[in-house]
């Protein structure tokens, strides 16, 4: 140790006094210093009255004032800092859950909205195809019936064409019988001959 | 060296200030109550001006002081657990008191409470006197399990008891010891130091070259003394904490 270069050693028995022994045997440095007046200051048993007296006075009075004034004053800061500090985690934790909230009932109502969209734009497509359906039946039918009408005009036609095509051979008949032969046929002889070839 | 010159055990004397004498003891109020009472002023004062404000939001003083506070929190209850909480008080103020004595110190002139034995000693007998009496009443003669450990051979026990025994009377005195000396040695060294410088400087111009080399010394060593002064009163807080451990927990 330092103290044992800096000054000369000397054995000191019974220097402090109240408690023989004790720091003497474990301190090597005890000793007074090599100038002749007095003992080294430290181990001097005159001063320890005092010392200690005014040592408990003086930290006694420190003891209470800390344990009084100062330490409930800091405890208070720094609880009233904590409190604060959870106080307004918990405000943004609650802030954030009314924020989440906000997002999840944004997010249900867009995708009602989806569907709402999605069966109207549907419904509008199902109308719009059963309109067009009835709209070409309409037209279908109406063209099925003059389809259907010049058919039988046409057939009409066909056949008065057909009757008379057996009137102008009857008399093409007659006319030729008649140059030929010479004489009369019967129309009744005439049209039935006229059917047998016509068949 | 020149003794005469330069002393470095002066600054260790006690001058009385203002004499008293009650009932053949001598109460004087000397430099060193007078430091005392500095050290309590000064740590008092700077613990209650800086919080006086109570920010939310610390300035530096007041960050200082609430650090202190829960350094010393910490320790304690690393050390003792919850239950040594109500020890928190004397534990800060030891520290506070150990640590302010210890800085106050360092200025020149200034007369270092720490460094005389029996003051330490002073404050490491009330940390014991605490863990004894508080032992005592907590566990009654429960406490003196604290010199028998668990699991030991009972052949062994006479010996494994007396070491306990002795290991726990020489706690006041190497709590005491620890502090004193290494204040002592600390400014005495300081002060040689410093000596050389003087005593140098005198022998002229080849003298004041060579006193450089003390000079660095003695700033160096300041700087050493600064990190001394706060690692003893750490030392100081976390051993006082181990011992209030004992007092709570006898059991090991």
């Amino acid at each position: 140790m330092f103290v044992t270069s800096a000054f000369a050693q000397e054995s000191a028995p019974a220097v402090e006094g109240g408690h023989p022994g004790t720091e003497g045997d474990t301190h090597s440095g005890t000793g007074v210093p090599a100038e002749a007046h007095g003992v080294f200051p430290p181990f001097d048993p005159a001063t320890f009255p005092s010392q200690l007296l005014w040592l408990a006075i003086t930290f006694g009075l420190f003891y209470l004032f800390l344990k009084k004034v100062v330490m409930p004053r800091v405890g208070g800061i720094i609880d009233v800092r904590n409190d604060r500090i959870t106080q307004d985690l918990d405000h943004a934790a609650r802030l954030k859950g009314e924020a989440d909230a906000a997002v999840a009932a944004y997010e249900q109502e867009l995708a009602e909205a989806k569907t709402k969209a999605n069966a109207i734009g549907q419904q509008a497509n199902d109308s719009a195809k059963a309109e067009a359906e009835a709209a070409r039946k309409k037209v279908e039918a109406a063209l099925d019936q003059k389809l259907g009408e010049a058919e039988a005009r046409i057939s009409s036609i066909k056949a008065n064409a057909m009757k008379e095509v057996g009137t102008i051979a009857e008399d093409t008949a007659s006319a030729i019988v008649e140059a030929l032969v010479g004489g009369k046929a019967s129309k009744a002889e005439i049209a039935a001959a006229v059917k047998s070839v016509a068949r | 060296m020149a003794a005469d010159k330069v002393d470095p055990i002066h600054q260790f004397h006690i001058n009385k200030l203002i004499p008293i004498e009650i009932g053949g003891y001598d109460l004087s109020f000397t430099n060193s109550a007078l430091f005392m009472v500095a050290t309590v002023a000064v740590a008092s004062a700077f613990l209650y001006l800086t919080t006086s404000s109570r920010s939310l939001v610390p300035t530096r003083l007041q960050s200082v002081s609430e650090m202190a506070y829960e350094f010393v929190g910490n320790m304690l209850r690393d050390a003792a657990g919850t239950q040594g909480m109500k020890f928190f008080p004397l534990v800060f103020s030891l520290f506070m008191f150990v640590l302010v004595a210890n800085l106050l110190g360092l200025f020149p002139y200034f007369f270092t409470v720490t460094s005389h034995i029996i003051v330490t000693f002073g404050l490491a007998a009330l940390v014991i006197g605490t863990v004894v009496v508080y032992g005592f009443t907590k566990h009654g003669l429960g406490f003196l399990k604290l010199f028998v450990p668990h699991g030991v051979p009972v052949y062994l026990l006479p010996l494994v008891v007396l070491i306990e025994v002795i290991s726990f009377v020489s706690r006041p005195v190497s709590l005491s010891v620890r502090l004193f000396a290494n204040m002592l040695a600390g400014h005495i060294t300081l002060k040689v130091f410093s000596g050389f410088v003087v005593s140098l400087s005198a022998l002229g111009t080849l003298g004041i070259a060579g006193s450089v080399l003390p000079l660095a010394m003695a700033v160096a060593l300041t700087a050493l003394e600064l990190l001394v002064a706060f690692l003893q009163a750490y030392v100081f807080a976390v051993l006082t904490c181990m011992y209030l451990n004992d007092a709570l927990h006898p059991g090991h």
